[in-house]
């Protein structure tokens, strides 16, 4: 598939604010080190939306036809893209109100604070799964369709969600121990998850050249495309990732998205280095993003076959 | 009413009119125009409905070249409406045709992802995305001769390699070639039941090319043209 920066931007920014958002309101339920300050929860409320929104601004960068954008909203019984569009919608409202709520009352963790602060989180916390499905519904690229995909959306939402409140407890000087403890866990989760999917996307299987064809017992070869340089298929899905070139890429992936967030969050939180905090928020966005690279890069769409891949 | 192709790979020559044909329709249809970018240029591209590919069976010497031309399979299951969050891709309830609302669609892509055929391309200049229509503003125009109304690529095949008709009825032409030559669905693994179906190749005894022994005439003949070429 073609990596286009508008959906890696979208999937990484927006899973990350809704990370930050349900976490928010997770810390603020349970008073988790002491619950986050008014001016904290605000920090982080605004840091949401505005990941949210560059998300949001980046999807619709991607379309070649943004004026029918609002349409988007009215498929929303079989389409996830329109379920996704209408929850992220969906989502502004409660996490405005509960930005103002805390602004005049200084309500973090008051009823109504606690309502607002939980119904953004859930909503945030839906249309996370919405995006993943966006993906695991494609029985045409078999990298994306399997419940792993949203499974690590959400495990990588909530892992950067974590790094990045942890990173401003210890920033803004206040108690972080369970925080940063909570990202740590969330970050090796995600690792592991990853893993996990690497390993199960690596054996070939799904359709193949033959089954494309209808030859099923014979070899098939491409003898010639039939067109004289790229089509839109070739553009939009032609693209691939040589497999040493990969393991290259993954590596410094795995690097910056958990490995160096995990040291940067410990040794920051026993030093107090703010400047450690910021490296792991830094890292974790951009290791995520190169993996969310990865993600649309080693897609292998079907149509691969009838330019003469073998297997998808 | 389920209208769609049926295709026989054993008469296709791989000339590549139905394409040339599909695209002077429908360049003026009703999903008009299919845009060309630098067609002039050294890297001509541009929105194409139809699309010939060209394949090589089997291994030497029992090896087989098959051209195979690919639209919109107007798949029963189409996913490509379902994932379309606009509602711009749309089913046929009355013949199954898939269309693109032009006016509606906002150029994200998701149906061309959704797609296994390939069949749905992007117009870069109208931000619209593409898609074979069945001539569906020839097949239904009474103003036209009865016979003509088929879709270009039907009526301009010089090897009659392709058929139209309704695959729900099962003593229509293209129901009974399907039957009757063992037509089939491509990949249907991914359960799509696309309503295009490809015939396969004729199973022929093998015409020997070698070890043929040659009559005098022939013989007489191949000097002849040895000597004059000299
Ligand atoms: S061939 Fe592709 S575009 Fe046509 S109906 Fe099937 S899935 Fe949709
Ligand atoms: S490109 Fe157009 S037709 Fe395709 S899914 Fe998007 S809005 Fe629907
Ligand atoms: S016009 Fe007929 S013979 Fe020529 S490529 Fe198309 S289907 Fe094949």
């Amino acid at each position: 598939m073609h990596p286009a920066l508008a959906v890696i931007f979208l999937t990484l920014f927006s899973g990350g604010g809704f990370g930050i958002a349900a976490l928010t309101a997770i810390v603020n339920d349970f008073q988790i080190d002491g619950g986050l300050s008014p001016l904290q929860t605000m920090v982080a409320m605004i840091l949401s939306l505005v990941f949210v929104t560059i998300g949001m601004l980046s999807s619709t960068a991607h379309l070649a036809n943004p004026k029918n954008a609002w349409r988007a909203f009215t498929r929303w019984r079989t389409s996830w893209l329109a379920r996704e569009g209408v929850f992220a919608v969906l989502y502004y409202p409660f996490a405005v109100l509960y930005l103002i709520w805390i602004f005049f009352t200084g309500g973090t963790h008051d009823p109504i604070g606690l309502i607002l602060a939980n119904l953004a989180g859930i909503i945030g916390l839906v249309t996370v799964f919405c995006q993943g499905m966006i993906y695991a519904v494609l029985r045409t690229i078999r990298q994306w369709n399997t419940p792993l995909v949203p499974t690590n959306f959400y495990a990588m939402g909530l892992a950067t969600g974590a790094t990045v409140l942890a990173a401003e407890r210890i920033i803004m000087g206040a108690p972080a121990k369970t925080l940063v403890g909570m990202a740590l866990v969330l970050l090796t989760v995600s690792a592991v998850l990853k893993g996990i999917y690497y390993f199960w996307v690596s054996r070939p299987r799904g359709p193949s050249i033959r089954t494309a064809t209808g030859f099923n017992r014979s070899t098939v070869r491409i003898l010639d495309q039939g067109h004289t340089f790229g089509t839109f298929l070739t553009e939009e899905f032609g693209h691939t990732l040589p497999a040493g070139k990969a393991r290259g890429i993954k590596v410094m992936m795995y690097f910056f998205a958990f490995a160096l967030p995990i040291v940067a969050l410990a040794a920051g939180l026993a030093l107090a280095q703010t400047t450690l905090a910021w490296v792991a928020v830094l890292s974790v966005i951009f290791g995520i993003g190169v993996e969310r690279w990865l993600f649309f890069v080693e897609a292998q769409h079907v149509v691969n076959l009838y330019h003469g891949r073998q297997q998808c | 009413m389920r209208l769609g192709l049926v295709i026989d790979l054993d008469t296709c020559v791989g000339c590549h009119a139905c394409a040339v044909a599909c695209k002077e329709w429908n360049t003026s249809g009703i999903t008009a125009p299919l845009t060309d970018y630098s067609p002039y240029g050294a890297q001509p591209s541009g929105v194409w409905f139809n699309r010939i590919r060209h394949f090589e069976v089997g291994d030497y010497p029992y090896n087989k070249t098959i051209n195979f031309p690919m639209s919109c399979m107007h798949c029963e299951n189409a996913e490509c409406v379902t994932v379309c969050p606009t509602g711009a891709s749309y089913k046929r309830a009355e013949d199954g045709i898939v269309l693109v609302d032009q006016s509606k669609c906002m150029g994200c892509n998701y149906c061309a992802w959704a797609c296994p055929y390939g069949a749905r391309e992007l117009d870069r200049v109208s931000g619209t995305m593409k898609k074979c229509t069945l001539c569906i503003d020839r097949i239904y125009d009474m103003e036209i001769p009865e016979e003509e109304r088929q879709p270009a690529c039907v009526l301009t095949c010089p090897a009659h390699a392709r058929m139209f008709g309704d695959i729900d009825d099962p003593e229509s032409p293209v129901s009974r070639a399907v039957r009757e030559r063992g037509g089939y669905q491509l990949m249907p693994e991914l359960d799509y039941d696309p309503t295009n179906h490809y015939l396969p190749p004729r199973v022929h005894a093998p015409i020997p090319t070698e070890a043929l022994k040659k009559k005098a005439a022939r013989k007489v003949k191949e000097w002849v043209n040895r000597v004059v070429e000299r």
